[in-house]
């Protein structure tokens, strides 16, 4: 539904009232070279390489500007060029380029500037080149913090803050020292972060990536077993194992975030030590069997139980793990069988 | 009535050289003498010569005495029973010509000044709220209160024609202006949606005024001299700007580092609510205004606008791109904010006794009343200045600053702190307002001007600003923080005597992209110092890239020490100075410098005896064939 029509480029250009021209470009598949930009969050302007031209009103950066009804928007001249190549040169001068070896290799928001811009060798010979050598804080378990590919972007401290609501992170220091922070530079696990990974979804580079670096071979659309609040996520797999796992954007459920559970918490699934079929205990230690097997067992000690001493000496403890609905079914099962004892386990 | 009145200067200058113990000293002394109901002593701010300091002096005749030490205060004391003056030696001495000038009037750094805002600084005692009612205190606030509405002040404002003293320049009418417009929408706004009574009738303000005090500028201390010397008159500013716009809380933001600033704030604000003139309902009116000092950091980022308001709520202060809305309408907590310099405020009070004309009267056709700044680097007089706008830059330098001192030659004037740009000779004659410092590439900036002369290299210069701007660079626009890196880098380079032939072309690319590409006046501005160093000095920089010379020789290692043979008596002085044994020679032999041993540390020239002077300094780098052929 476009409310507002607009030009980009003399192309003509749908797009609902209070979008910014940056995300009316992209949602029509018009690439405006952005850094700083994600859709989720409220835009922070400090790449600059989104700049555009309004036709008569000048330059202006486009993930900040609102669409206006015909105006007429270019997205490269010869000033804007200039100013953009020589920002986008600026960071690849202070970037860590060695992309083959780097978990966002292809998956990168910073090699797609590169890849716009094209590269000029001579150019960016004349550049000193500044990367830093800062330590990475691998104090997380599931995730990596390295500085040296920050592009200070402000994306994840966006995210902690409007999205987490957390703030763990901010921007620190001044000059060339400045970087993302925890609260007196402390690793992120002394941090009030709570390992959610909002972050490291979104932030553009390998600055933050998650540990284990390599790719699935296909996803799965499917429902996050943790908790009742469903969450939609997409596993990543390559044959039966589990290698990454991503919030469904197109679910209602979570728009596309996941709490910490949901985002690492799959290694158990290949886990040696997880359960796979029920276990009955016979003469001190337990035994593999059937489900029928155990169904039968427990059926059995139920009825013993509830003949012995009464209905009211069974009780049952649901899980937090299951739907709503499979909450309510289990207290019908037990009130069934006649007892109100019924438990959950986030009251443990 | 005491007759006479010794004002002992207390600015920070002089304090640091002694100037309390001074005070201290001199009162007893006179009271030893018995002149205690003749002569009163009184402590004062800044007097704006601080290079002569500590300063006493003796009014109403303005006899003017000098880096005063506690050992002359018996003299000064018994010069004031005698009636005679204090000894001569404590007197101004004209570094130029040598003269002897008794009177602060006669000396030429004051006398081509118009001290406006500056007039009572280190005339008054800024501690007591009687010194400045008697030289005319809160007249402007009580004549705003009783005669004016809010529309007139402004409108008063408005046609002075007074534009920011923070850097920028800005009318400061048209912002109040809109900043009245602003407050009284959303006055009516809270209203309609009955946001604005809280609970227990608890009210939150319309709109906020604000004080910049930050000034981050390495070397500026206008504002902290006029916070320390004459801190009432700010607060007046404030307190009618509150008044013009409908706010009815003030923030004074001031960076930690100036603690006598925000001690005599604090007695200033005191005194000023005891007297009525800040609280509730001030003069009898139903207007309520109250100030807080509120304490910076010190990032020099934090003096813009939008970084100030958030580091004023707390958080880290990093300046907001455009679009978005002016801190007029939505500054600290979200509303409408007027933010000032310390020295607008200070302005106002004369602007609404005297008159919007009379202040118009003064200046230029686009820049109305006087500029201050901190007259610092190679000439004789340095300190704080007050001159009328429009006024040339050769004046400053020639008249008020005396000139450059020991025969040297004048070289450059950088105008508006760290970020400013360096004007040659040839333009010496530009009239000092907004606008012919921004088109001749410089700008007002806050204030500070550098002189330099023939001995200052200017690539180094420009290394020296950009080294600061670089460092207090808040980091979130690429162009400004890394852009201002790899110029730092090309300068290094150069003054190293790496520099490459592209390396001048890459500085003004860089720069220029720099100044396009980032969100806030310092990497708008950054660039400045090496841009205009480029322009007016190129061959300065040509001569250490293609020469690997260093023509003022201050850059190590593009410069040479040699012996001359024909002067060097072979006294071995210069043999036994040299830390690195670089020198070769005996009795009667003539001295030679090994020049791959030199590590150019200046010691041999500054041993050799005068009488001689065997040992020269010379761009470029010598090798020990050409030397000894
Ligand atoms: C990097 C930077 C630093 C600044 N520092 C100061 C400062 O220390 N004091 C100041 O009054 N204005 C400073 N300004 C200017 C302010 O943003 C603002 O324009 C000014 O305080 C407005 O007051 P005025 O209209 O009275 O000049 C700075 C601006 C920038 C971009
Ligand atoms: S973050 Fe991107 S640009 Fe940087 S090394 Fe990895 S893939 Fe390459
Ligand atoms: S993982 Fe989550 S809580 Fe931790 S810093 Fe990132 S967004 Fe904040
Ligand atoms: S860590 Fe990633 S998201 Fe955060 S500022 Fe750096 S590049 Fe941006
Ligand atoms: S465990 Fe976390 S990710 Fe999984 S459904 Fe619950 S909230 Fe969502
Ligand atoms: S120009 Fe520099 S100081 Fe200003 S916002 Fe950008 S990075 Fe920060
Ligand atoms: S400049 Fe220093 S190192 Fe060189 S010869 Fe003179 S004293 Fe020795
Ligand atoms: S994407 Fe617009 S400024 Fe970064
Ligand atoms: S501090 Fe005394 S003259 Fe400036």
């Amino acid at each position: 539904m476009g409310e507002i029509t607009f030009f980009i480029d003399g192309l003509k250009i749908e797009a609902n009232e209070g979008d910014t021209i940056l995300r009316a470009a992209l949602e029509q598949g018009i690439y405006i070279p952005h850094l700083c930009y994600h859709p989720d969050l409220k835009p922070f302007g400090g790449c600059r390489l989104c700049t555009i031209e309004i036709e008569g009103r000048g330059l202006t950066i486009s993930c900040k500007t609102p669409v206006e009804e015909g105006v007429r928007v270019i997205t490269e001249n010869p000033q804007i060029n200039k100013a953009r190549r020589i920002a986008a040169e600026l960071i690849i001068a202070n970037h860590y380029s060695e992309c083959l070896q780097c978990a966002r290799n292809t998956d990168c928001r910073l090699q797609d500037i590169a890849t716009y811009i094209g590269i000029e060798e001579g150019r960016l010979q004349r550049l000193k080149r500044t990367v830093r050598d800062l330590p990475i804080d691998d104090s997380n378990p599931f995730f990596y913090r390295d500085p040296n590919k920050c592009v200070l972007c402000g994306i994840c401290v966006r995210t902690c803050e409007e999205i987490n609501g957390v703030g763990a992170i901010d921007f620190a220091f001044r000059g060339f020292a400045t970087k993302i922070s925890t609260l007196k530079d402390k690793p992120i696990t002394e941090s009030t972060c709570e390992s959610c990974g909002e972050c490291v979804d979104r932030c553009p580079t390998a600055a933050l990536a998650r540990k284990g670096s390599e790719r699935p071979a296909r996803e799965v659309k499917t429902i996050c077993p943790y908790c009742g609040a469903g969450c939609g996520i997409y596993l990543g797999v390559r044959g039966d194992r589990v290698l990454s796992a991503r919030g469904d954007r197109q679910n209602p459920v979570n728009n596309g975030q996941l709490c910490v559970k949901g985002r690492f918490g799959y290694d158990f699934v290949n886990h040696p030590d997880r359960l796979t079929t029920p276990l009955i205990k016979r003469n001190g230690t337990f035994v593999e069997a059937s489900w029928d097997e155990a169904l039968d067992l427990v059926v059995a000690k139920f009825k013993e139980a509830r003949e012995e001493y009464g209905p009211e000496a069974l009780g049952g403890l649901s899980s937090a793990r299951v739907t709503n609905e499979d909450n309510y079914l289990f207290q019908k099962l037990l009130r069934s069988l006649g007892t109100n004892s019924i438990d959950h386990c986030a009251r443990l | 009535m005491p007759d006479k009145t010794v004002l002992v200067c207390q600015g920070t200058g002089c304090v640091s050289a002694g100037a309390e113990q001074i005070h201290i000293s001199l009162e007893r002394e006179i009271a030893e003498l018995g002149l205690g109901g003749d002569v009163q002593v009184k402590r004062t701010g800044c007097h704006g010569f601080c290079q002569q300091g500590p300063l006493a002096v003796v009014e109403p005749e303005g006899i003017f005495c000098t880096r005063v030490k506690v050992e002359d205060t018996p003299d000064i004391a018994q010069s004031l029973l005698s009636q005679k003056k204090p000894p001569e030696r404590l007197f101004y001495r004209d570094p130029l010509t040598g003269k002897v000038i008794p009177h602060y009037r006669d000396i030429t750094f004051y006398s081509r000044q118009q001290r406006t805002v500056l007039k009572n600084c280190g005339y008054i005692d800024p501690e007591e709220i009687d010194d400045y009612l008697a030289v005319g205190g809160y007249e402007a606030l009580r004549k705003t209160l009783l005669e004016m509405s809010p529309e007139q002040v402004i409108d008063t404002v408005k046609r002075s024609g007074l534009r920011g003293l923070g850097g920028g320049g800005f009318p400061t009418g048209r912002k109040w202006e809109s900043c009245r417009r602003a407050s009284q929408e959303s006055r009516v706004e809270s209203r309609e949606s009955g946001r604005k009574t809280l609970g227990s009738g608890l009210q939150t303000p319309d709109s906020y005024v604000v004080c910049n005090a930050d000034e981050g500028d390495p070397g500026a201390f206008q504002d902290r001299s006029v916070l320390e010397g004459d801190p009432h008159s700010v607060l007046e500013g404030m307190i009618i700007a509150g008044y013009a716009v409908g706010a009815r809380v003030g923030y004074i933001y001031v960076r930690a580092e100036y603690p006598l600033a925000v001690k005599r704030l604090e007695i200033a604000i005191a005194q000023a609510r005891e007297k009525g003139f800040l609280g509730k309902n001030i003069l009898g009116n139903d207007f309520d205004f109250d100030i807080e000092i509120f304490q910076g950091a010190g990032a020099f980022v934090c003096g813009e606008s939008t970084a100030l308001v958030l580091s004023l709520e707390g958080k880290r202060g990093m300046p907001k791109p455009l679009p978005r809305p002016r801190t007029t309408q939505v500054g600290l907590w979200d509303k409408p904010t007027l933010l000032n310099n310390v020295k607008t405020f200070a302005s106002i009070r004369w602007i609404i006794t005297r008159g919007a004309d009379w202040f118009a009267g003064r200046g230029t056709k686009k820049s109305k009343g006087t500029a201050i700044f901190s007259l610092t680097g190679k000439t004789a007089n340095c300190g704080l200045i007050e001159v009328p706008m429009g006024i040339s830059l050769r004046e400053i330098v020639f008249d008020i600053g005396g000139g450059i001192p020991g025969g040297k030659a004048f070289k450059a004037v950088q105008t508006g702190g760290p970020s400013g740009g360096c004007l040659p000779a040839e333009l010496l004659d530009t009239p000092v307002d907004f606008d012919s410092l921004t088109d001749a590439g410089a700008m007002m900036g806050s204030g500070g001007m550098v002189v330099v002369d023939e001995d200052t290299c200017m690539v180094d210069l420009a290394r020296y600003f950009l080294d600061f701007t670089q460092k207090e660079s808040c980091g979130q626009c690429s162009l400004c923080v890394l852009g201002t890196l790899q110029m730092l880098n090309i300068l290094n380079s150069i003054t190293c005597g790496r520099g490459r032939p592209e390396d001048i072309d890459l500085l003004i690319e860089l720069g220029e992209a720099i100044k396009m590409g980032s969100i806030c006046g310092l990497g708008q501005t950054a660039p400045n110092p090496v841009l205009t160093t480029v322009r007016y000095f190129r061959e300065e920089y040509e001569a250490h890239i293609y020469e690997r010379k260093c023509p003022a020789r201050v850059c190590k290692d593009l410069i040479s020490y040699r012996i001359l043979p024909d002067k060097c008596k072979a006294c071995m002085i210069c043999l036994r100075g040299c830390p690195v044994e670089a020198i070769t020679g005996g009795k009667k032999q003539i001295h030679m410098i090994d020049q791959d041993k030199c590590t150019r540390c200046g010691v041999c020239l500054d041993v050799c005896p005068e009488r001689f002077s065997a040992v020269e300094c010379i761009p470029g780098r010598l090798d020990n064939t050409l030397h000894s052929a």
